[in-house]
């Protein structure tokens, strides 16, 4: 594993929830980003917001890592969740605030 | 080039039963809202579902003929629960 996916790893399995993102939670750069900080704040869950617009290294390594093509990218507890569509319809179908439950 | 008729033949070379909805969501023939609901789904991640998708389109992806796919993904049973709300 080359030394990007032994950080992404780390970073992934070491923080709760991390959201991979275009932009800061504060000053998201991308309406998927911002749609998905909007419903992670709505549960008022604390997480990780990374900038992948600052380090194209991690913009292509997640991509790798989780073998999904698009960003953001959620994770809970180690595991992908999903992208922008996903967790939007997880938020609806009730199944993201049983996923968020193990956090809290 | 894409039209939501080929793209709904496409998912059904490889999954012959499933229902598939297409939306063109600007009409450019490249945007497009798939709704897929197939038994195969059971008791696979919604991140799991959208990457069996993902993965028949992939050579069309790569090579640009198709830009990006929005996916919602149901199994029958989840489908049949989301339209009885």
């Amino acid at each position: 594993m080359s030394d990007i996916q032994n950080k992404l790893k780390e970073v992934i399995q070491n923080n709760n929830v991390v959201l991979f993102m275009k932009g800061t939670p504060q000053a998201p750069q991308c309406g998927f980003s911002a749609r998905v900080v909007k419903i992670l704040d709505s549960y008022q869950v604390p997480f990780q917001g990374i900038d992948v617009l600052a380090d194209n290294n991690i913009r292509e390594g997640v991509k790798q890592y989780s073998n999904w093509p698009t960003l953001p990218q959620l994770f809970v507890k180690g595991e992908f969740v999903g992208g922008c569509d996903i967790v939007s319809e997880l938020h609806q179908n009730g199944e993201l605030k049983d996923i968020l439950a193990k956090v809290k | 080039m894409f039209n939501p008729q080929r793209i709904q033949q496409t998912i059904q070379a490889t999954l012959p039963l499933a229902q598939v909805q297409v939306v063109d969501l600007v009409g450019d023939n490249n945007h497009f809202e798939v709704t897929v609901i197939a038994k195969e789904f059971e008791g696979k991640s919604m991140v799991a579902q959208h990457q069996m998708i993902n993965e028949i389109f992939r050579p069309y992806l790569n090579s640009g003929e198709l830009h990006a796919l929005s996916l919602k993904t149901y199994t029958p049973q989840k489908w049949e629960q989301r339209n009885s709300i």
